[in-house]
């Protein structure tokens, strides 16, 4: 099944690049270029443009991450920039110092980039393979589950419920994922779970 | 939120962001916007620039927020209610109330039964020997049809009005500042100012984050609020309100979608005694308690079956209930939240716990308790950007052994941990919902790094490999995950544009997709995932992505950008800003319009069709009229001052009964209290604008504008302890300590509360022991103590001592 | 020509530090870690590397108490100080707009921009031997695009355009506040170094050290001197360098009181 976007997620580079004063080279009423024969390359010059949300606070500040190198065939994108998107009605292309360093938490060098096991009683990590971390948690999950699935209860009442595990989250990720972990609980009978809302 | 909705309909901030610019008169309490939301916090700096709003800061510490304050008050963590019921008791004294709007649109003039009443600290109804409260005091007085008897006059003695005057007569501006430690000249000088927006001319908000909901009695400190926002005649109002800036980029929609103790949509989860669909729709949908009333709700029905064919599709069948049996029941009185899972976790009746993006570690209360219950998990799955504390619990005792004498070494715990490398905000599609309800959609800019995995790949390949297993080996109950629809393209990592249009739901005949909530069922013809999303992506395609910059009220409502639950409507309960025919209280700031046919303007928050006096202006409420009186909260229908758990003070206004009396208080071994004569000081933990909670410990400029956790002190304690500006010290209390560099400040004083001068310290939070800066967890300080209604730790106002560290 | 100005209008500022962040990115700064100072403050004053600081200052007159927070950056002078004591041709160049650009590429390291700039903005690299200052971000602005600080803002506490309409707002703006009360409120445009390209709102602008900004800043007499009898030694400083001693005097001797001390409480 395809889907396509109502509205374009591109805009024109000027419409992105201004603020929400529309400030361009004209609205001064003189042309800046000739005023800077010294100026820097511009580094966002070429970029491809997504518009993207701030993930950090419920402000809900619109940006624009730009990335280089999406052109070639076998070559991942990189983030060159991240700046507010000037036409979001809220942050109107301003952002706070978190927002400002969006690419800084994109690119850290501390993001996980390969699973990782923790044997019990071990005191270190070790790299484990997607297929083998996923049939070993489901597994996991499973065992846990057939030892602490609850049918009925004490008054015979049909409850089929599950409280030996719980799960957390959601709250830094999009609604359709939470939507797919609503699923996955309850198709297990998972009942204990929590986001951030009550920390 | 579990305040707003009770005091509402809706758990929701009620206005917008851009709309605050609106405000004549912006108080914030319990919130410090300016740091912690600050492009939120520009349309506050444009109120004033504007409209020459004032702006009044109520809060502990003079915080960036106070520096831009017209009015600043410095109160006690903890004391919010005297101070709000103190407003109460100062509107009503000096007729500073908009009684056309109160007799309207709330439940002031509402009859109560004979035989409510409060003494001594407790409502009627008190069972010592239950701990619990018998409500059947607490109920309106009904006519033959079911419905509450009102005085429009507001005189009768029975009457929410007159009752709840009387209960804040107590609260007189004398007992304020013995309780906040307040003089009272700054009491009735903010007083004065906030209750300066009861003509309908004039337009106040509230802002507040977890400065309010970070106490054992939130829910009511939110409820004060918003009867003082009520008698001000501000909600539905541009420039109105009470508004929660939440903390998260998307908590709300996170809490729309049920990933909490809920079904999507707050739909509530079923209960063992709701034996069937029948009994659970019965108990679940209200009915109305005036004539006039929407009650919006009474269409929970069409609701639920909606959202039981989204999850089981054709399984999902008329004569087995849709399937409402696979649905897991809550026990009769049963709570799952936080403060009591974690504690059976603690004692060891959890075996697995699935973390997608949080970190219990950090962000739980008493930090050693979380450490504790992850220890005796036989395995954790955490799926995350970072390798988090909560996924390293088992190095704590390595990585900062000084802080968890108790916890075990490494070789001691057992559980297996699984470390899932996810994507971030950058690599992924789907919609953000922001705190005031703006579904925005972003898309995918970049793959994540190495062999990181889009998350909803995560999730669909252990829910195929499950599936799997079940059909291959059987085991417990394989309907509710057999019967589950997952029927995606790619089932394996589903489109999430697929998923965001299995949310909005369906004509299941047809397969068109739902323009909107009059379209729902409950014949089992449509679905619906979350019908409050219902709307989001129509067959005009993906509201959600829409850039209009189209605002037609110049209120700042922006109705094509983006899309707002419920039905785009951009304020809430927007009614109420027009008197009874429809005229609005302010022309200059009028959200909504009859023109004697029809409505235009925002989505009006009342029936499409109906006539100004058809209907009450609070549709979710079946007393269609917001709530001064709430019998649904746990410890009275009216707010009442209650001291923090740990408290160097006796409550002022019944000493019997000082700490509130339905609180969730654990009290096991690690869930020690600690008494104000070894801790004499008042902790607060909060955020700094230079960092986001846990997460920007991991990025290099966070790290570099504060790389350092601190304590901050007022100068008179510190010249006490003789403690210099940047000197190590250690702040502690009975569940644990942390150490680091005092500073030193005059924006914290010493206050004086009931003849005595009290200390408060403040902790940032942030950091960890993991990151590119470390330091302590500021949780290994706070109490396992609870809000009844909403779960809520109280971080705000528990017990300290500070020490030099040696 | 026109001239493009920064307005900065303090009293919007709630220190967030945005523009801090937000020059670090753009610029590419390496990022470096803070010690605790006992502040709020990022870093006590600017670095090579660090090119725009919010400086913040506690202060209690009256038993009031105030929290004052400015934005801190090269001023862009009419008439720069930096510019008439660099000996190095085109390491730093007044652009016809009037922004004051350094090119590193010319730049000797000498240090005399350091000397005489009265706002005691430029910067040497211990690594490059290099200075360093705010660009005013002409890349950006080459294009039409504002500076990354003023993007950023979330208060419109910092605005970018044409000199002459910002300092009419900055008149209008003061002119609000001191109907608001605010008698003392004005603009801060020093005649000292020929008016500023970088022009603020102050509430107290009698008083702008409260803000961290010198009183009354002027161009050092030693760079006065330079600029005037002795200009024609400036392409002797390329040749070889007779002027060092002179300059060592000006750069290690004692500083002109126009110097801010950048981290003074002002209480």
């Amino acid at each position: 099944m395809a889907f396509t976007m109502a509205m374009p997620t591109q805009l024109s580079r000027r419409q992105l690049l201004a603020s929400s004063a529309t400030l361009t080279a004209t609205a001064f009423g003189f042309d800046l270029k000739a005023a800077t024969a010294t100026a820097r390359e511009l580094k966002i010059a070429r970029t491809t443009q997504t518009l993207s949300v701030c993930p950090y606070c419920a402000v809900g500040c619109g940006v624009v991450v730009h990335t280089l190198g999406d052109k070639a065939r076998n070559v991942k994108p990189a983030i060159v920039h991240i700046e507010g998107d000037p036409e979001n009605p809220i942050n109107r292309g301003t952002l706070c110092p978190k927002g400002a360093s969006l690419k800084q938490f994109v690119t850290s060098d501390r993001r996980l980039t390969r699973p990782l096991y923790r044997a019990p009683g071990s005191t270190e990590w070790t790299p484990i393979s997607w297929d083998d971390a996923t049939t070993r948690i489901a597994r996991r999950i499973k065992e846990s589950r057939d030892r602490g699935f609850q049918t009925t209860d004490t008054q015979g009442r049909t409850v089929n419920r599950l409280d030996n595990i719980a799960m957390i989250g959601g709250c830094t990720d999009t609604n359709e994922i939470n939507f797919l972990l609503g699923k996955f609980r309850f198709a297990l009978g998972i009942l204990p779970y929590e986001n951030q809302a009550r920390l | 939120m579990a305040s707003l909705a009770a005091t509402f309909g809706r758990g929701a901030m009620t206005n917008g962001w851009a709309d605050v610019a609106n405000a004549d008169l912006v108080l914030v309490m319990g919130g410090n916007p300016a740091e912690n939301h600050p492009v939120g916090f520009r349309f506050v700096m444009e109120a004033k620039r504007r409209r020459k709003a004032k702006l009044v800061v109520v809060d502990p510490r003079f915080t960036r927020t106070a520096a831009m304050a017209d009015v600043y008050v410095q109160i006690r963590a903890g004391s919010d209610i005297a101070f709000l019921g103190g407003l109460i008791h100062y509107a009503i004294e000096k007729g500073r109330l908009q009684t056309d709007y109160v007799r309207l649109h709330t439940n002031a003039a509402f009859l109560v039964r004979e035989g409510f009443g409060f003494d001594q600290g407790h409502f009627s109804g008190w069972d010592e020997s239950k701990h619990a409260y018998d409500k059947s005091t607490w109920q309106y007085e009904l006519d033959g049809q079911g419905h509450a008897k009102l005085d429009p006059t507001l005189e009768h003695p029975r009457s929410v009005f007159q009752l709840m005057k009387a209960h804040y007569t107590r609260y007189t501006a004398e007992q304020i500042s013995q309780i906040c430690g307040c003089s009272v000249e700054d009491f009735n000088r903010a007083a004065d100012l906030i209750t300066s927006a009861y003509t309908p001319d004039k337009t106040g908000t509230v802002l507040y984050a977890l400065g309010w909901t970070h106490h054992s009695h939130a829910v009511q400190l939110i409820h004060t609020a918003a009867m003082v926002q009520m008698l001000m005649g501000n909600i539905g109002m541009p420039g109105g309100g009470v508004n929660a800036q939440r903390g998260h980029a998307n908590i709300q929609g996170s809490t729309d979608m049920g990933s909490w103790m809920n079904l999507p949509g707050y739909l509530k989860l079923p209960r063992a005694n709701h034996t069937s669909l029948d009994e659970y729709l019965k108990a679940n949908t209200p009915k109305s308690l005036r004539p006039n009333s929407l009650n919006y709700w009474s269409n929970t029905p069409k609701f639920m079956v909606s959202l039981l064919k989204t999850y089981y599709g054709e399984k999902a069948t008329r004569q087995n209930g849709f399937g409402y049996q696979w649905l897991p029941k809550l026990g009769e009185t049963e709570n799952q939240s936080w403060g009591y899972f974690f504690d059976r976790m603690h004692h060891g009746a959890v075996e697995g716990l699935i973390s997608f993006g949080m970190n219990p570690v950090a962000n739980g209360p008493n930090t050693a308790k979380m450490i504790s219950g992850l220890s005796r998990l036989k395995w954790l799955v955490v799926a995350e950007n970072f390798e988090t504390e909560t996924a390293a619990f088992w190095r704590a005792k390595t990585l900062a052994g000084e802080y968890y004498p108790g916890a075990a070494e490494p070789a001691g715990i057992a559980t297996e941990v699984f470390l899932l490398p996810a994507s971030c905000f950058a690599e992924k599609d789907g919609a953000f919902v922001n705190s005031s309800r703006w579904l925005q959609w972003k898309t995918a800019a970049i793959e994540p790094p190495g062999q990181a995995r889009l998350d909803q790949e995560i999730i669909g390949r252990i829910f195929l490999k499950l599936r799997e297993l079940y059909a291959a080996e059987g085991g417990a109950a394989p309907e509710p995950l057999l019967n589950m629809a997952w029927n995606y393209a790619t089932p394996h990592a589903p489109s999430l544009a697929e998923v965001s249009r299995e949310v909005n739901g369906r004509d299941l005949a047809t397969g068109r997709q739902l323009n909107g909530l009059a379209e729902l069922k409950d014949d089992g013809s449509t679905s619906a995932g979350c019908w409050i999303y219902t709307g989001s992506w129509t067959e005009a395609g993906n509201n959600m992505a829409r850039r209009g910059q189209e605002d037609p009220t110049a209120l700042g409502l922006f109705p094509n950008w983006s899309w707002s639950w419920p039905a785009n409507r951009r304020i809430l309960y927007n009614r109420a800003s027009l008197d009874q025919a429809g005229k609005p209280w302010d022309a200059t700031r009028a959200p909504l319009k009859w023109d004697g046919q029809r409505w235009s303007g925002d989505t009006p928050d009342y029936k499409a069709d109906a006539a100004p006096a058809d209907l009450g202006a609070f549709i979710m409420l079946p007393e269609g009229a917001g709530k001064f009186f709430a019998a649904d909260l746990s410890e009275g229908p009216f707010p009442e001052h209650y001291e923090p758990w740990e408290s160097p003070v006796e409550n002022a206004l019944h000493p019997k009964v000082s700490f509130s009396p339905t609180a969730k208080v654990f009290t096991g071994d690690i869930d020690r209290k600690g008494e104000p004569a070894q801790y004499p000081y008042i902790a607060i933990t909060y955020r700094l604008t230079e960092h986001f909670h846990y997460w920007t410990k991991h990025t290099q400029s966070s790290a570099e504008l504060q790389s350092n956790f601190f304590v901050e002190l007022p100068e008179e304690l510190a010249r006490q302890k003789n403690i210099s500006n940047g000197d190590l010290v250690t702040v502690s209390s009975a569940r644990g300590s942390a150490k680091g560099q005092a500073l030193v400040t005059k924006r914290m004083r010493g206050l004086t509360v009931q003849g005595k001068t009290v200390y408060q310290v403040g902790l940032p939070i942030h950091w960890g022991f993991l990151g590119k800066v470390t330091g302590p967890l500021i949780n290994n300080l706070t109490p396992s103590v609870f809000d009844p209604n909403s779960g809520t730790p109280e971080y705000k106002g528990f017990l300290v001592n500070v020490e030099k560290a040696g | 020509m026109r001239t493009v100005a920064k307005l900065i209008d303090t009293t919007l500022c709630i220190g967030c530090k945005a523009c801090e962040v937000a020059c670090q990115e753009w610029n590419e700064q390496e990022y470096t870690l803070g010690t605790f100072d006992g502040t709020y403050q990022t870093q006590p004053q600017l670095t090579h590397n660090f090119w725009n600081l919010i400086k913040f200052n506690e202060r209690e007159e009256k038993g009031q108490l105030s929290w004052l927070m400015a934005k801190y950056q090269c001023m862009h002078c009419a008439d720069p100080g930096c510019l008439r004591a660099c000996p190095a041709p085109g390491a730093i160049v007044q652009l016809s707009n009037g922004t004051v650009d350094f090119n590193q590429s010319n730049c000797i390291g000498c240090g005399y921009c350091i000397t005489g700039c009265p706002f005691d903005v430029p910067r040497l690299s211990p690594e490059t031997k290099k200075v360093y200052k705010c660009t005013l971000c002409s890349d950006r602005t080459a294009v039409g695009l504002e500076p990354a600080c003023i993007k950023t803002c979330p208060t419109n506490c910092l605005t970018f355009g044409d000199r002459q309409d910002l300092l009419a707002k900055a008149e209008a703006r003061a002119e609000d506040l001191k109907a608001d009360g605010a008698a003392d409120a004005g603009v801060y445009n020093p005649a000292g170094v020929g008016g500023t390209n970088v022009i603020y709102v102050l509430k107290e602008a009698s008083r702008p050290e409260q803000y961290g900004l010198p009183k009354d800043p002027g161009i050092p007499w030693t760079v006065s001197l330079w600029k005037g009898p002795v200009k024609w030694l400036g392409s002797a400083v390329m040749l070889g360098g007779i002027l060092g001693s002179f300059f060592h005097f000006i750069r290690f001797g004692p500083k002109p009181e126009s110097h801010a001390n950048e981290d003074s409480d002002a209480e």
